[in-house]
């Protein structure tokens, strides 16, 4: 049994951009080895723990593969000018939030940093009171250039080091919540499976590259062949600057996707079980690409069925992310009533022709 | 009051609870106009050395530390103990708050930053829409503080409008610097702390831990009229401007550099220095081997642009401690600017007599 919110702290604290998630993996790998029957890495990294069913079918048993992607966004040293650092971004980073971000540079050893805008006069004369584009920010270490030529190469990755906050109302704010709060969400659903008979082997995978390529969701697909595949990743909660359709209250449940990345009966399934058990949930319609592990899995191979499950999160892609430890909490019971009430012939029973 | 301590003439160094204190002044939060949390530090700090001590109507700690020879010259030193930051403006319903800032504030330096609200450092954030959810045309544009919220979450009623909040930065070392909120001025506050535990003997020693600096030097001018000084020094952190320009050309205007000593002000916006004090200084410095620099003259200015004006007038100059990115949640600072700032005011107060006002 893993605490869920001491846990995402600790997956907050650690770094794992796109591509580097060794860090965050070895805390996942620590906390999922004792929830399931064997751990093991995919060939680009992507940890795959498999809990096998329990009962009603021999092998070899249908498998659900659940995707959380354990990567972040963040920054990549470009280069040194008299000391400081320039940089670019992994992933969608919008150079905005950047100024006053305090960071690590993982050079030759871990530097904290703070992301710096120039004084007015050092800047372009037409950037004006317009937002400082990537290129010109710098990061600073503090350090003698001497010390910072010696300890920072070109390529070095710069993570950002906010520290968790406990909000009000049983929300934590951070960096990297998308999408370590889905992998904390898989960690509840293997919780809850400790004490549940289920037919089908479960496959918790916390893949790589997300931000970037969805590269380690399609290769994971690949290599578990599932017969079912759910993408579990945040979605935009409602908030400043965020109010539209795409958007859904934040504490007021996961979101069901709907859209062409969803197989629609898989759908039904998730919503009439949520309404039987009483879990409150949230209708998010996908029209085309969910921006999700879905999106590649549903093609790998000869095509998967897919489902996507939403956490809403506020300021996405900014290093005070927040989310409702509610939500997540429910995401991981919705996902494991789901897997214990799977037939050995599921898959038979979800047709088109309806 | 405690025995003095200057028996050797060597200049205080800053050490751990010199940097203890620093940190302590720096996590304080004291949005100008709501000081109270810096006051009490400070009070507790100078009341084991002052001859007197007094909380003025604006909530400026005035400080008197009397020599104790016949005809004493009376130095004030000045240091503004407040702060920029937000106030909390209207409420938005689900733990959301419209802001204001307080104090010289880009709008484009608060986004994505955590923040302490009122007096209990509640923990907030200022968020920003998801890129997934911006136009590349809208991200061309700055943020505008109008759409920001600060967020402590859903289910609040803990803070309300009214109440101040800074940004969220821990002070922390940086290999040689240092890195924090509020260094401007809490450096400032610091060293006066450290100069009173050192005081000479020849001398009155008049502090002004002043209020309401960041919104027009509002503390100062009360300050400098009750302590009625026959000279002051506004001690106060200046932007290191010292960083490479965006085309590669040289940067001509720094402002001052980091690592290259304390920065005496010869003009800037408010004060025109008063040249025997600038001649005082410079001269400490050269005798006693301590590097200090020039500020640029430009813009900018301190309390003694409101000192210098009161009563008959007060022959007043300015000296800083060098900072980065003054104004944004986390400014940078070298140690040994600050530990040559205090050495070479250390040195200027032992040194000082009526015949420098007499040049």
């Amino acid at each position: 049994m893993i605490e869920l919110q001491p846990f995402l702290k600790s997956l907050i604290s650690a770094p794992g951009l796109s591509g580097y998630e060794s860090a965050v993996r070895v805390k996942i790998e620590e906390a999922w080895r004792p929830l399931v029957d064997e751990v093991s890495l995919s060939r680009l990294g992507s940890l795959h723990a498999l809990r096998r069913g329990t009962v009603g079918a021999a092998e070899p048993r249908p498998r659900i593969l659940l995707a959380a992607h354990m990567d972040a966004i963040g920054l990549m040293a470009s280069g040194v000018v008299d000391g400081l650092i320039r940089f670019t971004g992994i992933g969608g980073v919008d150079p905005r939030i950047l100024p006053g971000q305090r960071v690590l540079v993982h050079g030759r050893e871990d530097l904290p940093g703070v992301v710096v805008q120039p004084p007015a006069r050092l800047l372009p004369p037409s950037l004006g009171d317009n937002p400082v584009g990537i290129e010109y920010l710098f990061v600073d270490t503090g350090l003698e250039p001497e010390q910072v030529d010696r300890l920072v190469r070109t390529g070095d990755l710069i993570s950002f080091a906010q520290l968790p906050l406990e909000l009000n109302g049983d929300t934590l704010g951070g960096h990297s919540l998308d999408n370590r709060a889905s992998v904390a969400a898989l960690t509840a659903c293997l919780n809850e499976l400790q004490n549940r008979a289920h037919t089908w082997d479960v496959w918790a995978v916390a893949t790589v590259q997300e931000e970037v390529t969805l590269g380690g969701a399609a290769t994971s697909a690949f290599e578990i062949q599932p017969s079912l595949a759910v993408a579990v990743d945040v979605t935009f909660a409602k908030g400043p600057g965020a109010s539209d359709y795409n958007t859904f209250g934040l504490g007021k449940g996961p979101t069901l996707g709907w859209g062409p990345n969803v197989h629609p009966a898989v759908h039904k399934v998730f919503k009439e079980l949520a309404e039987r058990l009483e879990i409150p949930y949230q209708l998010e319609v996908m029209p085309r690409h969910s921006g999700t592990d879905a999106f590649a899995m549903q093609v790998t191979a000869e095509g998967i069925p897919s489902m996507v499950l939403g956490i809403p999160l506020r300021y996405m892609h900014t290093p005070v992310e927040v989310v409702s430890l509610k939500d997540i909490q429910r995401a991981g019971r919705l996902l494991a009533e789901f897997i214990a009430g799977l037939d050995v012939d599921f898959i038979a029973k979800i047709t088109w022709d309806n | 009051m405690s025995p003095r301590k200057n028996s050797t003439n060597r200049a205080p160094g800053i050490g751990a609870p010199q940097i203890k204190l620093l940190e302590r002044l720096c996590n304080a939060c004291a949005v100008s106009g709501d000081e109270s949390e810096v006051r009490a530090i400070v009070l507790e700090e100078v009341k084991p050395y002052a001859s007197e001590v007094r909380v003025d109507a604006l909530g400026n700690v005035l400080v008197t530390r009397s020599g104790q020879s016949g005809d004493r010259l009376r130095v004030m030193l000045d240091a503004h103990m407040d702060e920029v930051g937000f106030m909390l403006v209207a409420e938005d319903g689900e733990g959301l708050y419209k802001i204001d800032t307080v104090g010289g504030l880009d709008p484009r330096q608060l986004v994505g930053k955590p923040v302490w609200v009122g007096r209990d450092h509640l923990p907030g954030v200022i968020g920003a829409r998801p890129i997934h959810l911006t136009t590349p045309d809208e991200r061309r544009r700055a943020i505008s503080l109008d759409s920001l919220r600060i967020d402590i979450g859903p289910g609040g009623g803990k803070a309300r409008v009214g109440d101040r909040a800074t940004f969220a930065t821990r002070f922390s070392q940086m290999g040689p610097s240092l890195c924090a909120k509020a260094l401007d001025n809490r450096l400032g506050v610091a060293t006066l702390i450290e100069l009173l535990k050192h005081s000479p003997e020849h001398i009155d020693l008049l502090l002004a831990f002043t209020v309401q600096e960041e919104v027009g030097l509002r503390g100062a001018k009360v300050a400098a009229h009750a302590l009625d000084p026959h000279m002051a020094i506004a001690v106060d952190s200046t932007p290191a401007n010292d960083l490479p320009s965006w085309d590669g050309s040289e940067n001509h205007s720094y402002n001052t550099r980091l690592g290259a000593g304390p920065a005496i002000y010869l003009a800037d916006t408010g004060t025109l220095s008063d040249p025997r004090l600038v001649r005082w200084l410079s001269e400490t410095g050269d005798n006693h081997r301590i590097p200090y620099q020039y500020r640029q003259p430009g813009g900018g200015g301190t309390d003694a642009g409101a000192i210098h004006r009161q009563r008959a007038g007060i022959p007043s100059v300015s000296v800083s401690v060098p900072g980065r990115y003054a104004h944004t949640a986390a400014l940078v600072a070298r140690l040994s600017d600050w530990k040559n700032t205090l050495a070479l005011l250390y040195y200027a107060l032992q040194e000082v007599g009526p015949g420098i006002l007499e040049r």
